[in-house]
């Protein structure tokens, strides 16, 4: 018995071994290769023994960016602004709008209901090209081509029905009688729903802005076609690394290590919260 | 219907504290209404009086407690509380207080919080705030889990803590879902007493709602019977017992049921006898009820068919002109239960001693003319109750 259980013990770790390294083996050579200059990059055959160099940092910091042909600008640190002030943006009307309608969609039962809701959904089945030529065309007539509130406006499409349908589900776990209680000792609508509702639901809410926030953050078309190098995030900003004189891997990997940063980062911070807020929310008792 | 006052609400306050008239509630669209779930439901509740809503599940009587605090509209009529209209208010201004079958706690507060939540809200004094705590959890014996937190109680805990938080507010009516459901029996019946002492002493209104006839006999100064959305009856258990107001009361309440027969009377100079007739193998039977005053109650006519009632508990074995065939025999540690083949069809007798016939025997009953109920066939309401008609 101990016998089979040291094999199975070792046949799980080598399974496991083999995940991980699939998963996290392009992370690891995008790290190394954003130390590397781009002759370390391209040598045949690949090594993982290099000089470290801290170049391709300095040049997205800088925002200088030397190559054979010339010196060139890049806007790298101006699109991670953008990233980080798009995606919560994003994340924030789409809580204010969502929420509260998440509620609704719980709680009430109303004509068309159903419909409005997979309505919603169903912009996340749609290809963004479906609607991006349309929407480019309405833009440039409204102004709202290449503005920040044109671009949180469409990232509605990514951020509104995933809030909208985590929270829903969150919300219908939680007995209206909890929120019944509290409405019948003398509390209106309004506070019940924000002193009682929204905490319970706390959990589905941080996952849904999580994921909400991630998805806005990898989002490329939408700011590709709507908007110019001065508004657009870091998953567009990245294609001034392919210039006239070649790919500059080097920058590409560090730009993708710094962009990949605050999200990693959050994911991390609110995982924590995550498992913290389902294990004690045990709602259904 | 007879409308009668509790004993401990006559004399001091005698009045309508809440008032249903006419309460109707459809769910779904209300010109093309999925359910009519209450069908112009009006009751009239005494100050301190004890109601119970009974019926078995989907009858309405859900829906009409959740209409009385504002969860439902009310799609038609009015509800009157202490003299204020408030059927269009919302739950939290019409002073009403509730407690709940299943969760309903705050998940983050612990059980002590749970039930402190409406008095520390009315930022009442820190010690008569524990001091009413202390009493109300000894009162449901949830002493032991104050500090626990509603996620780890079980089904009965935190009913009886929905139960505390209801009943420790002050409030112009309590109204109690199911308040028992999830309870031990044993502690059910001990509960029992202790809640009806608590809300007689402080003179507490309350209707609750049940599907249990022995708590609602055990809790409620008068029962409101149910049936599909209909108010049946509303009167005191003993009432209830001994003149349902139709059939559908009459087999209802009462454990076993009562027997119903296809009868026919027979009037002749106010002398009346109802019969019910037999078949080709079994013999019917019939009861005297003597001289009966016929004036008001036309239904009562010479050959009308009518439906004969009688109790379990009332009918007597072992002796009488009428024969029957003992088909079942259960002895139940303090009465027996027999089942009697008579008139094409079976009739349950209860009887306080043991039966000694064996099954298959020729068993002798008398039904006693106080016994018997009659109905009329058509709709079922009760035209005669012998133990009133009969002197």
């Amino acid at each position: 018995m101990n016998h089979t259980s040291t094999a199975e013990r070792m046949l799980r770790g080598i399974l496991l071994t083999l995940v991980l390294l699939f998963f996290l083996f392009p992370i690891f050579w995008i790290f190394l290769m954003s130390f590397q200059t781009n002759e370390d990059i391209l040598r045949i055959p690949p090594s993982p023994f290099f000089t470290p160099t801290l170049e391709n940092y300095i040049a997205l910091i800088s925002g200088k960016l030397s190559t054979v042909a010339g010196d060139l600008d890049i806007a790298f640190m101006r699109n991670l602004w953008n990233s980080v002030l798009l995606s919560s943006l994003s994340v924030g009307v789409a809580l204010i709008l969502g929420v509260p309608a998440a509620y609704a969609f719980a709680r009430f039962k109303f004509r068309l209901g159903e419909n409005i809701a997979f309505t919603l959904l169903s912009f996340r089945f749609a290809p963004p090209l479906l609607v991006l030529l349309p929407l480019s065309l309405y833009f440039s007539e409204l102004g709202l081509s290449d503005t920040y509130l044109g671009l949180v406006w469409v990232y509605q499409l990514i951020a509104l029905p995933l809030i909208l349908w985590i929270v829903r589900g969150y919300f219908e776990d939680i007995s209206p009688d909890i929120e019944n209680a509290y409405r019948i000792d003398g509390h209106s609508w309004a506070k019940t729903f924000r002193k009682i509702a929204i905490p319970l639901a706390r959990p589905g809410i941080a996952a849904a802005s999580l994921l909400a926030f991630i998805f806005c953050w990898n989002n490329f078309v939408f700011a590709l076609v709507l908007a110019s190098a001065d508004k657009q995030p870091v998953t567009v900003g990245a294609l001034a690394f392919v210039t006239a004189s070649g790919i500059q891997y080097g920058q590409v990997a560090s730009a993708i290590v710094l962009s990949v940063t605050p999200t990693l980062l959050l994911a991390l911070y609110a995982q924590r919260y995550l498992v913290e807020g389902l294990s004690l929310g045990a709602v259904k008792g | 219907m007879a409308n009668q006052t509790p004993e401990h609400a006559t004399g001091s306050r005698p009045e309508v504290a809440l008032h249903l008239n006419a309460v109707d509630k459809f769910y779904g669209d209300p010109s093309n209404p999925v359910v009519h779930a209450v069908k112009s439901f009006s009751m009239a509740v005494a100050q301190g009086e004890i109601v119970a809503l009974l019926g078995s599940s989907g009858c309405g009587k859900t829906s009409t407690l959740r209409m009385i605090a504002g969860f439902e509209t009310v799609s038609r009529g009015e509800i009157n509380l202490a003299g204020r209209r408030i059927d269009s208010l919302p739950p939290a201004k019409r002073n009403v207080a509730m407690a709940f079958e299943g969760y309903s706690l705050y998940p983050p507060l612990t059980v002590r919080d749970n039930i402190a939540f409406a008095l520390k809200a009315a930022k009442l004094d820190q010690n008569e705030v524990k001091r009413k705590v202390d009493h109300i959890t000894a009162l449901l014996e949830i002493e032991s889990i104050l500090d626990k937190y509603p996620s780890s109680l079980s089904g009965g805990q935190q009913q009886r803590a929905s139960l505390a938080r209801a009943l420790i507010r002050k409030a112009d009516l309590y109204l109690l879902d199911e308040p028992m459901s999830q309870l031990e029996p044993q502690l059910r019946s001990v509960l029992r007493g202790r809640i009806k002492n608590y809300l007689i002493e402080h003179g507490l209104t309350s209707v609750f709602v049940t599907h249990d006839q022995t708590e609602a006999n055990a809790l409620a100064d008068r029962i409101a019977v149910m049936e599909d959305g209909v108010l049946q009856q509303i009167a005191s258990p003993a009432e209830l017992k001994d003149r349902p107001a139709n059939l559908f009361v009459a087999t209802f309440i009462g454990e076993p049921p009562m027997n119903v027969f296809p009868a026919r009377l027979s009037v002749n100079g106010g002398h009346m006898q109802v019969s019910v007739e037999g078949t080709e193998t079994a013999n019917g039977f019939s009861v005297d009820l003597g001289q009966i005053a016929l004036s008001a109650n036309s239904a009562l006519q010479d050959g009308a068919p009518v439906h004969l009632g009688v109790r379990p508990h009332s009918v007597a074995i072992g002796k009488g002109e009428n024969l029957g065939i003992l088909v079942s025999n259960q002895w139940l540690g303090d009465q027996t239960h027999v089942v009697i083949e008579t008139a094409g069809q079976t009739m349950v007798a209860v009887s306080y001693s043991r039966v000694e016939e064996e099954l298959g025997a020729k068993i002798a009953f008398s039904i006693p003319a106080r016994a018997v109920h009659i109905f009329a066939e058509d709709d079922g309401r009760a035209l005669l109750h012998g133990a009133e008609a009969v002197g």
